[in-house]
């Protein structure tokens, strides 16, 4: 299916999980918040969410500022 | 050999008072963003010769590229830092909102101390990065429902402070000048009544200046108006020694605060001798 994520459109797995796609992202190191939607997904419930073809993901971290 | 004198630890020094805020206690009332070092080693150590005890961070997008780099976590010890994640970029109430819940949860993560506070800005234009009253005041009211301790940056309009401290700030801060310009306090006088005003029915609520610091006396000023913190980020992070201006911000903080609680004499259109007339030997002009 295809999805949005941070922007761009990407085919991944049908019904994949939040923590697969973090995963299959190399994001999985650091810590990194998922929103899908404009909905936060909280970390408890990465592995559980699954995604739908057309959903709009942003997966964040941060970085410096002021 | 001359004997280095003792010099006092931030805490050993006359007048500095733990700082309470959003639940917290702090020695130091400096706080320093971790943006626009040249390298996240420069940061490391400037945050370290700052002796701030907080810094903020931004809320961004992983890059989707597989990139061997060192992320900002790295170079931060979450051991001596308490880290304040920013909205930093929201123009919106929905967006801010959504930032603050995003850091919430990395915070949450990471087991930090502390994951519910949030530097609250919602920015009504690119160019000035002035923030929307409006919008401040709403973000502020939804975030404090949903739990955060909203440290909230504002102008220096009084009225405008008092308004979001009542939609339930844990702490508001108004800008001395424009983010990043190096402007310093602008108007001290508006920043006063921000502070009378905010305290009027609390003497403890925190009121941290925050935006436009460039130097250290700017940090001073601010602390000598009744401050009760400085926060800055480009100050130090685009001096030409990033590393020294930190040091100088920390005697800088402290040094103003001092001012402050020693109570300073006033100003007077006309000198008044710091020696005696009398007993003189020379020729007074007049007499």
């Amino acid at each position: 299916m295809t999805i949005t994520i941070n922007g761009e459109e990407r085919k991944v797995d049908n019904a994949i999980t939040v923590r697969a796609l973090i995963e299959m992202l190399d994001l999985g190191k650091a810590a990194c918040a998922a929103e899908v939607n404009k909905t936060l997904v909280p970390r408890r419930e990465h592995d559980s969410r699954r995604l739908n073809e057309g959903d709009v993901i942003e997966l964040v971290s941060l970085v410096g500022g002021g | 050999m001359l004997q280095t004198p003792h010099r006092p630890a931030v805490h050993e020094e006359p007048g500095q008072t733990p700082f309470h805020i959003a639940g917290r206690t702090l020695n130091s009332r400096l706080f320093v963003g971790t943006g626009k070092y040249k390298t996240y080693d420069l940061m490391r150590e400037s945050l370290n010769a700052s002796g701030c005890n907080v810094v903020t961070v931004a809320v961004r997008r992983e890059r989707l590229l597989n990139e061997q780099g060192r992320s900002l976590l790295d170079f931060i010890d979450l051991s001596k830092f308490t880290i304040l994640p920013n909205t930093a970029g929201c123009f919106s109430v929905e967006d801010a909102v959504r930032v603050a819940k995003l850091g919430r949860d990395i915070l949450e993560q990471l087991g930090h101390e502390g994951s519910d506070w949030v530097k609250l800005e919602v920015l009504g234009d690119k160019k000035t990065l002035l923030p929307d009253p409006a919008g401040t005041i709403e973000a502020t009211r939804q975030l404090a429902k949903d739990g955060f301790k909203v440290l909230a940056y504002t102008s220096d309009d009084p009225i405008a402070a008092l308004r979001i401290k009542e939609a339930g700030a844990a702490c508001v801060m108004p800008a001395g000048s424009p983010i990043g310009s190096g402007q310093g306090v602008l108007n001290r006088s508006n920043i006063v009544l921000c502070l009378e005003l905010l305290k009027q029915s609390d003497p403890n609520y925190p009121v941290i200046v925050d935006a436009g610091v460039g130097s250290a006396s700017d940090v001073s000023v601010a602390m000598e108006l009744g401050a009760d913190g400085v926060l800055l980020n480009t100050a130090i992070a685009h001096a030409t020694s990033a590393v020294m201006m930190a040091h100088a911000m920390r005697h800088a903080c402290i040094a103003g605060r001092q001012s402050y609680l020693a109570g300073r004499i006033p100003r007077k259109l006309y000198a008044t001798a710091s020696s005696p007339w009398e007993g003189t030997i020379s020729y007074i002009p007049g007499e």
